[in-house]
């Protein structure tokens, strides 16, 4: 396929959607329900069905990598900044999974929307959210990969806030656009400084560059030296740890829970929120030249894995626990990436949008069934009455777990190995904090899967009486999603994560090449999952299960007598470790507090009280002594003038020079 | 056709005369007529000024429609009729010629008293607007540089809110207390080179002493206009008090002239002084980014929060102007000091199209409600849907969203400003957070949530008139978001060499 071909696709790829979106989004009134999800679900549908063909061309007919500009958006001092696609191995992976993803939230939503009033603007919403992530991914310079980061952003503001009554959605939305802006602040900082170290904004010239400016130097603070490098990587990472929920910037994702359901499968848990892995997978030429970026990456990945996951033990929203989920797996992706097993984490990006995508639409369909009731506490014994969704929301809690011959066994144990391999600073605290992981995973997956579908029914009588399946248009993606969720992992873990798959799109420096050890002793997927079943990761999960039968299905009254027990640990993790509370206090009682000072003291005492009407005052005063002056007696002008006379006289008799 | 049309007279005098027919008509009775007459003079204001843009030369700074009496208008003091546009007026142009038509649709049905009036004062004032951004003269300039703000004075006296005379008094004074200045400091420079034509000034030598004096006349004059901190406060009480087609003048041209002062003036005029008080300049607007950005946050009166947000945008504006000597002094060369500029210069524009269009927002709550003040809503967005669309896309370009018009300048302005110092990007970033805290907050507040009242629960969603200029802003945030190249071409070449002027020392 030629590079004009490629070009002409890409194009399709994205306006496809964005066209789908106007259209609904414009004149949604006028198409109706049925035309306005047609003409986005054919939208989304084009652009899976091009990606596709652009993953055969560049994987499998070994087209060249497309590298162009597509329109110049502005050029000043003879930089151009342009509008254009990068597609390599990598970004077709991506274009596939947020494509497929996307297809099968717009199908599933046709189901779980069906009787909202706002049914067309979701429609518009959700392609116009492929769009802007399509155009991230596909992005070949930084300046529109912070466009498309911004435009997601955007749109994840606008689902969150979708039921704009509810007070706690549109708090929820303000928030996230809000804490994922902290982020975009670094972020541009680090686009600002790629820009003037290297003078370009396209990535193949910046990772050209790169490595000849190691070793180069900022004065940030007086006296303080900071490598060029470690300062653009970490200010990059900031970015995407707002985007991708790591800590201290997650605190959005799980008030996000707000929005619709089919949004926190495809934004929340397969697509928007992994920009920040792909991101910084993307900068690997970068990341790899600074050691300490990637450990900062490393620790903080480690730290939101499991701190995260310890939080979905506590959560009584079905969609929370699987919110606190998103964030501990992002987490792992982050760790792979801070070991620079870049492509171990893309591939866990990769299979987790699968799972993570089923698990939620999921919970979205035990959801409908129950009259959008979300509190396990009213659930139970689904298993009877919801066979499809039962059956494949078990599948994706295996996957999730880590199962071996489950896709995200593949994944998650790629990584803990790389972890283990890894001997970069921070590694031996992240490989507890991973291998720990594993077991409050399997404990968190399990306890929300026996409350929901086993145990007793504890929903009401009324609403028992109405259970039933969903409709096909909610099960078939289920069941779509379902297939790559158990087949993916082996399918492609030997090529993609130990066969250098990716080609030129990730780079690894020799000596943090993980990844190329681990490859030597893999000998298939099957290989792999039996040596599995020795090691240490394996037995966690097993014992993360069994505990969480144990505590939820055979003796259900203990957690609360744990709960009791341990009340601080229990507050401790409901309240969230105090983030949220810290924030509000702090953060935005802080700006308003600074805000209000600011314009009481400075505006209205200092400059408008002191300065401004002060002036007129004086002017005022001045006037009325003045005025005192000129009182239109005779006398007193000729003694003021005879006064004025003396004065003169006086000056000139004193001071003028003698001679 | 319009080579040999002196057009920027035309775009001068046409809404200056018309301005005067329309008042003609007379009365209240005549309304319908002084208004359809209005239209007709302001669209085909505009239509004139469209040929400045269609038959612009790039790739030179030299000035182009340029119009000079053979005589002196004033030839005691040597004063001429001069006038021409270069690549930074220009564009300056067709927004104010552009911003005036949509404020005659927007006064068309909300203006009931003095119609003729309120229409005519606009037209006037759009003509003497122009003639402060076409004239090459200085006395020229000043001139409409003073009359400008007669018919702003009495657009915010007659039709303003009931505080009007203390806000109209405000600003006046502030800004004819910096006029004063420039008016010192313009007749120094004619005392010393024998003419009043601004390329004059900009090729005479100046010692350092005049320059500073020059450039702190001239620092007055324009930072009261802009309005940079602190002398800024005459804006929110001016904005709260005038009708909404005032306010929008205000906030989309009028600010623009202090910014646009900048640039013909000091900068050239003074570049050592410019150059030697770039760290007052750098300070004082990263202060209005920063302090101004909190101080928005807590104003309770919608139109006060954006008249604030207004402030704090135009810092970006003065911020990238005065990049360069920093970007020199830490890089070794001056790339990305144009980036600056122009980065300012796009600000402008896209300040213009933003700021108007939310100050049009404010004006459809206040005519169906009344009240400016935010805890007098919640929930719009159930009443007024479309309404709410534009809202949320004007408050998303105001906080900087990328594909928008406001986050090119800002753009630009942070990448220049990294390359002279850190912790200037740092500040000037910080507008990411704030002005999306400020204005998505407001947003919340005014339109999400429940329907609070029953006046809210009875409004109307937007009537076709207003759909038409809000749309017609819509169309110009997002095109000038998604393709700024054609803007940046324009001004390429007159920055650059105003970048070299400011780098030429005139001692």
């Amino acid at each position: 396929m030629s590079a004009d071909d490629i070009k002409l696709i890409g194009i399709a790829i994205v306006l496809a959607p964005l066209v789908g979106a106007a259209l609904a989004g414009l004149f949604g009134a006028y198409l109706g329900r049925k035309g306005s999800h047609w003409v986005t679900i054919l939208g989304v549908a084009i652009a899976f069905g091009l990606s596709a063909v652009l993953f055969k061309a560049i994987v499998f007919d070994g087209a060249e990598t497309f590298n162009g500009p597509v329109y110049t958006w502005l050029a000043t001092e003879g930089i151009r900044f342009e509008v254009g696609f990068l597609i390599d191995r990598l970004t077709v992976m991506m274009m596939v999974v947020v494509t497929f993803v996307s297809l099968m939230v717009h199908i599933y939503t046709i189901g779980y929307m069906h009787d909202d009033p706002g049914y067309t603007r979701f429609f518009s919403y959700i392609s116009l959210f492929t769009f802007s992530m399509l155009m991230l991914v596909m992005a070949n310079n930084f300046m529109q990969l912070f466009f498309g980061w911004e435009a997601v952003g955007l749109v994840s503001y606008l689902l969150i806030g979708f039921w704009y009554k509810r007070p706690t959605a549109i708090y929820a939305n303000l928030k996230a656009f809000l804490v994922n802006r902290v982020g975009d602040f670094g972020f541009l900082l680090g686009i600002a400084a790629v820009l003037m170290v290297f003078g370009s904004l396209d990535y193949a010239t910046v990772f050209e560059r790169a490595p000849a400016v190691v070793g180069q130097y900022f004065t940030i603070l007086e006296g303080h030296e900071w490598e060029v490098l470690t300062v653009i990587c970490l200010l990059l990472f900031v970015g995407a740890m707002g985007k991708s929920a790591q800590v201290p910037l997650h605190v959005w994702l799980p008030d996000s829970m707000e929005g619709p359901t089919p949004i926190s499968a495809l934004i929340h848990a397969a697509t928007m929120v992994t920009a920040g892995i792909f991101m910084v997978a993307r900068m690997s030429p970068l990341f790899e030249l600074s050691e300490t970026a990637l450990s900062t990456v490393l620790v903080i990945g480690a730290t939101t894995a499991f701190f995260m996951g310890l939080l979905g033990l506590v959560q009584n929203d079905i969609k929370r626990v699987i919110a606190y989920s998103t964030l501990s797996q992002l987490g792992y992706m982050t760790v792979a990436l801070g070991v620079s097993a870049y492509a171990a984490g893309i591939f866990h990006l990769m299979t987790h949008a699968f799972f993570k995508a089923l698990l939620f639409l999921g919970a979205g369909s035990v959801i409908v069934a129950l009259h959008h009731e979300q509190d396990m506490r009213k659930m139970g014994g689904l298993y009877r009455y919801m066979p499809v969704t039962w059956i494949t929301f078990l599948i994706g809690n295996l996957a999730l777990i880590g199962t071996p011959g489950f896709a995200g066994f593949y994944s998650k144990d790629s990584i803990i190995e790389a972890v283990a391999e890894s001997h970069i600073w921070g590694a031996g605290y992240a490989y507890l904090a991973v291998v720990a992981g594993v077991f409050v995973t399997a404990l968190y997956s399990f306890r929300l899967y026996f409350l929901v579908f086993h145990g007793k029914e504890r929903m009401d009588e009324h609403t028992r009486a109405h259970l039933h399946e969903t409709p096909p248009v909610i099960t078939v993606p289920l069941i779509l999603l379902a297939i790559p969720s158990v087949v993916i992992g082996a399918l492609y873990v030997g090529d993609m994560v130990f066969g250098n798959w990716f080609g030129s799109a990730i780079v690894v420096a020799e000596a943090h090449d993980v990844l190329g050890e681990l490859a030597r002793e893999f000998h298939g997927p099957l290989a792999m999952a039996t040596h599995a079943l020795s090691t240490l990761p394996f037995w966690l999960a097993v014992a993360g299960v069994a505990t969480a039968w144990f505590l939820y299905l055979k003796r259900p009254d203990i957690p609360d007598r744990l709960a009791r027990r341990l009340a601080w640990l229990y507050r401790l993790l409901t309240e969230k470790y105090y983030f949220d509370r810290f924030n509000e206090v702090v953060f935005a009682g802080g700006a308003r507090a600074i805000g209000d000072f600011l314009w009481r003291l400075g505006d209205r005492l200092l400059i408008d009280g002191l300065v401004v009407n002060g002036s007129a005052k004086l002017v005022g005063f001045s006037a009325a002594v003045l005025r005192h002056l000129q009182t239109g007696y005779l006398y007193h002008y000729a003694f003021a003038m005879i006064l004025g006379l003396l004065a003169l006289l006086g000056y000139f008799v004193l001071w003028t020079p003698q001679g | 056709m319009f080579a040999d049309w002196p057009l920027l007279s035309l775009v001068i005098w046409v809404p200056i005369f018309g301005g005067l027919l329309v008042l003609a008509t007379g009365g209240d009775e005549k309304a319908p007529a002084a208004r359809i007459l209005a239209l007709a003079v302001a669209i085909l204001t505009f239509a004139l000024s469209l040929p400045l843009w269609t038959g612009f030369q790039l790739g030179t700074a030299e000035m182009q429609f340029v119009e000079r009496s053979a005589e002196p208008w004033i030839p005691a003091f040597n004063i001429y009729y001069h006038l021409g546009v270069d690549g930074i007026a220009m564009p300056l142009i067709l927004l104010t010629t552009f911003s005036t038509v949509l404020v005659v649709i927007a006064g068309w049905e909300v203006i009931q008293t003095r119609v003729g009036q309120y229409m005519a004062a606009f037209l006037i004032m759009e003509g003497l607007m122009n003639g402060v951004f076409a004239a090459v003269d200085a006395a020229l300039f000043y001139v409409f540089w003073e009359a400008m703000l007669i018919p702003m004075f009495i657009i915010i006296g007659i039709w303003g809110g009931p505080n009007r005379v203390y806000a109209t008094l405000k600003f006046f004074l502030y800004t004819f207390f910096g006029s004063v200045f420039m008016l010192v400091a313009l007749l120094y420079l004619y005392n010393v080179s024998g003419s009043f034509a601004i390329p004059d000034f900009h090729q005479m030598k100046l010692g350092m002493n005049a320059q500073i004096l020059i450039f702190l006349a001239f620092l007055i004059a324009f930072a009261v206009k802009v309005p940079m901190w602190p002398v800024h406060t005459w804006l929110p009480d001016a904005h709260v008090e005038a009708p909404t087609g005032g306010s929008v003048i205000l906030a989309a041209i009028m600010l623009k002239l202090g910014a646009y002062g900048f640039l013909r003036f000091s900068l050239p005029i003074t570049p050592d002084a410019s150059g030697a008080l770039d760290w007052l300049m750098i300070s004082l607007s990263l202060i209005a980014v920063v302090y101004i950005g909190f101080v928005a946050l807590v104003q309770a009166d919608m139109k006060k929060l954006i008249a604030y947000s207004s402030i704090a945008h135009m810092g970006f504006v003065t911020l990238g102007f005065f990049l360069a000597w920093r970007i020199l002094d830490n890089s070794g060369d001056l790339r990305g000091a144009a980036m600056g500029i122009q980065g300012g210069l796009v600000q402008m524009i896209s300040h213009g199209f933003i700021s108007g269009a939310l100050f049009l927002c404010v004006g459809v709550l206040y005519d169906r409600m009344h009240s400016r003040q935010i805890r007098d809503y919640g929930g719009v967005v159930n009443t007024m849907p479309v309404f709410a669309a534009f809202m949320v896309l004007f408050a998303m370009a105001n906080s900087g969203l990328p594909g928008t018009s406001g986050f090119v300048g800002e753009f630009l302005v942070i990448l220049s400003a990294f390359k002279a110092d850190f912790w200037f990007a740092f500040l000037a970033a910080t507008t990411l957070i704030l002005g999306a805290a400020y204005s998505l907050w407001m947003v919340k507040r005014v339109i999400f949530g429940e329907v609070v009242n029953e006046r809210v629960a009875k409004l109307q969603d937007i009537t076709g008139r207003e759909f038409l200029f809000l749309m017609l802003l819509a169309i110009a945030v997002i095109g000038l978001g998604v393709w700024p190249a054609p803007l940046l071409e324009v001004m390429d070449a007159s920055v650059a060499h105003l970048l070299q002027q400011m780098m030429t020392s005139k001692l």
